[in-house]
């Protein structure tokens, strides 16, 4: 019996047989729906990608201001569509470190300064043209010039020089920098035809789509590029269609009723819902996301450390856990990185909520009063939820806070980065290296908590240029503990990328660089009969 | 035909005009109230000090305000709306797809909406105060009351999901066609006839009750005309005024007004363009989108005054 079940479900893979069909022989011969199913999705995988079909994206993140030009990507839309028709030197690989796309190798002189990455050959542009390292400067050049207004700037900044060698490019540093090949993995830096300094947003890549729809804010659409390099690994659906849904119901709606494959952004109250849905699988990545609220060092009553101790032990961490986030995420330990990223150290003693420690601390602070925490809806999901929760915890410890509900609008601008006690979120970087230097550095654009220390910036510096791991690991737990007990920063957890997708969607690799496969669903899935 | 009413009709179109520019004016004053500015909102959380500083010299943020404004206005009158400063596209074609979208969407759910109300207010004075009259209020009353999204919510959970007859999401473009487009509209159209319907119906009702006061429609029930004929020959068309008034406004809120419908349902029409350029502090696109929405206004408002001013004998018919 087993042996005719395993044969028609061959014959489904292969497009011989239609699924309903062989459901209905599969209960002819008294075996469970569910059962037949997953002995389906199985011989799926093994027949390996279904060419053909349109895959469509249900996404919240657009709008019609957005524009084709990577350098000014800032949203999930932009970033997603430019992963289908853009490719970067190197990506983020699912399992941690790179994978090469357009750069080939990449390697580093001794002192980690020089950085010479050979570019590959036969690499087709969509209007025909190869790629070459000309190319590639150019790309690098007009992302790290100063009167640039790409969003990767802060990234290239470390850039002394670039030029070509041959076949390959040649990247010198200001300082030793031994996670120089993540930073060329940034979403910004999608190599474009002489860098698209002629037409910045003409959306011609070599990704594996070529853009064929183009309506901000409303809809995005690939067709197959007949000259992709690797089109065994990705690219099997013959269009993809990106179509902007921000209502979340209506986005659920959508999935539900079959008009899109997948949604990204399943918010945590509800994915208990979507789950018991029909033909709908929860895709769920633990990333280097979380949801900081940040106090100013340097701004009373913040710069005073007990306090600040006295508000980071009065935070319940697990609670917010459960029920902001439903537990989709893992509980924070008060600094910006997690075991999501390589080389950090898993045994750094986790915080637990101490309301009589922190009662204590709070009165050795001397500060008396309640404390003004600004939140809004549009610094994460929950935000609000997560404020009032806080509020609450801090109250066992003997604390006030007074919650300020800020309008979302203008919440980036005018709070952020601007108001000494804020909520916010951060997506992560790749590497410890890059986060630490986005936003703890003194001199970092984004010290959304004014962390200002000669001695971290030096322990950065250090570890940048460390090209032996263990010694590099090492630095980065001091710095840890550092952040952990003397930074601005209260991290009650990191949360998780919670997609979803409908029926016959195969070949979903969990990443958890980003959302939806890291922007990779509608080019490495295919669509099952 | 007589002066008063050319008279009156230029009057109202001259005011109309004043009050578009003083509109204008209003607008732009508006989104320079707003917090941050165009490029801080595109550069978003990932805003360097030098690439805003670029970013404002490229659009010309540094150039005050009522310059900023003398441009645009200059712009407009020789129809150029100028290039949207986020996406850099062309802000005329753009609003010309979209505002296309949004009419023919009102359309829609105007030639249903409309006479429906207005046949539901006729029945509901025939059979005033009773069961009819009664059952015809509380529904409207039932559908108003429910805010939009919740109405879009159930129309979705019971046609796009649970019959799955209608599609949840209502994207269209240029190529799509007639038909499938009518199909795409259905559920918001739908949405929005249940918002609206209440308003005109009660209004209408009430303007016919009003007139079913006055001295000659009791010599109509004194001469024996049945009770539909005295509604529809003689209080009517004496109720006009006041029922033009209250569908013209309405029809202007199925322009203006349904943002919140667009976005549940997907469909790109002005609204969402709006709100996007709105939260990037675009403005030339908010004060275009805005000039329009104003103009439908005051277009539509016209035509309510104008269409009082001819139902009204003593202009038709001048001493």
């Amino acid at each position: 019996m087993s042996k005719e079940l395993e044969y028609l479900s061959r014959r489904v893979a292969s497009g011989k047989l239609s699924r309903r069909d062989f459901l209905g022989r599969a209960a002819a011969l008294g075996v469970t729906a569910t059962f037949a199913n997953s002995l389906l999705s199985s011989a799926a995988r093994a027949a390996g990608p279904v060419k053909g079909g349109t895959l469509k994206a249900g996404m919240v993140g657009g709008a019609s201001t957005d524009s084709l030009d990577p350098a000014l990507d800032a949203s999930q839309v932009p970033f997603a569509f430019g992963k289908v028709w853009g490719e970067t030197l190197v990506e983020l690989a699912p399992g941690g470190g790179v994978e090469y796309l357009i750069a080939e190798e990449i390697g580093a002189s001794d002192d980690a300064k020089t950085w010479t990455m050979k570019i590959r050959k036969g690499v087709q542009f969509h209007n025909g043209k190869e790629v070459t390292p000309d190319d590639v400067v150019a790309t690098l050049k007009r992302h790290s010039d100063e009167k640039s207004k790409s969003g990767a700037l802060g990234v290239l900044k470390g850039i002394d020089t670039i030029k070509t060698d041959g076949g390959n490019v040649v990247v010198t540093l200001k300082d030793p920098n031994a996670d120089m090949p993540y930073l060329m993995a940034d979403y910004h830096l999608i190599i474009q035809p002489n860098g698209g300094m002629d037409k910045p947003d003409a959306g011609i890549g070599t990704g594996p789509y070529k853009v064929a729809i183009n309506k901000p804010g409303v809809k995005y659409g690939g067709e197959r590029f007949a000259n992709y390099w690797q089109p065994d690994k990705y690219g099997h659906a013959d269009q993809v269609e990106i179509i902007i849904i921000n209502d979340a119901t209506a986005r659920t709606a959508a999935l539900q009723g079959g008009q899109v494959n997948m949604i990204n952004r399943v918010e945590p109250k509800i994915v208990d819902l979507v789950k018991r849905l029909p033909g709908v699988t929860i895709r769920a990545a633990s990333g280097r996301g979380f949801y900081p609220f940040n106090m100013f060092c340097d701004t009373a009553p913040f710069d005073n450390n007990d306090l600040r101790m006295a508000l980071k032990l009065a935070m319940d961490r697990e609670e917010m856990l459960q029920k902001i986030l439903r537990g989709y995420g893992s509980v924070g330990n008060d600094m910006p990185v997690n075991k999501a990223y390589p080389l950090f150290s898993e045994d750094i003693e986790q915080r637990k909520f101490d309301p009589e420690k922190a009662a204590a601390l709070y009165k050795k602070s001397g500060h008396s009063g309640s404390i003004l925490l600004r939140t809004s809806d549009v610094a994460f999901p929950g935000a609000v939820d997560a404020a009032q929760l806080y509020q609450q915890s801090c109250a066992k410890a003997g604390i006030k806070i007074e919650i300020k509900r800020e309008p979302g609008d203008g919440y980036w601008t005018e709070v952020w980065n601007k108001q000494p006690f804020s909520l916010s979120y951060w997506g992560g970087r790749p590497t410890q290296d890059q986060m630490y230097s986005t936003a703890y550095l003194s001199t970092a654009d984004w010290n959304d908590t004014r962390f200002k220390r000669p001695d971290f910036d030096k322990m950065v510096l250090a570890a940048r240029g460390e090209l032996d791991e263990a010694k590099r690991k090492k630095i980065y737990r001091d710095m840890g503990e550092m952040m952990r007990d003397e930074g601005g920063l209260i991290v009650p957890f990191f949360n998780q990328f919670v997609d979803a997708t409908g029926k016959g969607v195969e070949g979903w690799v969990d990443n958890p660089a980003q959302e939806l496969a890291n922007g990779h669903a509608l080019i490495q899935c295919w669509l099952q009969a | 035909m007589s002066s008063p009413i050319l008279k009156l009709v230029a009057q109202r179109i001259l005011l109309g005009l004043v009050l578009l520019l003083a509109v204008s004016v209003l607008i732009f004053a508006g989104t320079q109230i707003l917090p941050g500015d165009v490029a801080q909102a595109i550069l978003g959380q990932a805003a360097t000090p030098e690439a805003l500083a670029n970013l404002r010299e490229q659009l010309g943020l540094n150039d005050p305000a009522w310059l900023r404004y003398l441009h645009w206005l200059g712009g407009i009158l020789h129809g150029d709306f100028g290039t949207a400063q986020s996406s850099g596209l062309d802000i005329a074609s753009s609003i010309g797809t979209r505002l296309k979208n949004t009419l023919f969407l009102a359309a829609c759910a105007a030639i249903v909406a409309v006479p429906l109300a207005v046949i539901l207010g006729l029945i509901a004075v025939r059979y005033r105060n009773g069961f009819v009259d009664k059952l015809i209020s509380g529904l409207a009353l039932a559908s108003t009351s429910f805010p939009e999204f919740f109405i879009g919510y159930v129309l979705i959970f019971v046609f796009a999901v649970h019959w799955q007859i209608f599609p949840s999401i209502s994207t269209v473009d240029e190529s799509t066609p007639f038909l499938e487009r009518l199909q795409a509209v259905v559920l918001p159209a739908t949405a929005l006839t249940l918002v609206v319907l209440a308003h005109m119906m009660r209004m209408t009702r009430a303007a016919i009750l009003n007139v079913m006061q006055s001295a000659y429609i009791e010599t109509a029930e004194l001469k024996g005309l049945k009770p539909f004929d005295i509604i529809r020959k003689h209080a009517f068309p004496n109720a006009i005024a006041p029922i033009v008034n209250v569908v013209m406004l309405n029809l202007a809120y199925l322009i203006v007004g349904v943002v919140v419908v667009e976005v549940i349902f997907v469909y790109p029409g002005m609204g969402q363009y709006l709100v996007d350029h709105v939260s990037k502090r675009d403005v030339p696109v908010v004060q275009a989108v805005g000039l329009i929405f104003a103009a439908v206004y005051i277009t539509l408002n016209i035509v309510a005054d104008i269409a009082a001013i001819a139902a009204n004998p003593r202009l038709r018919h001048p001493k």
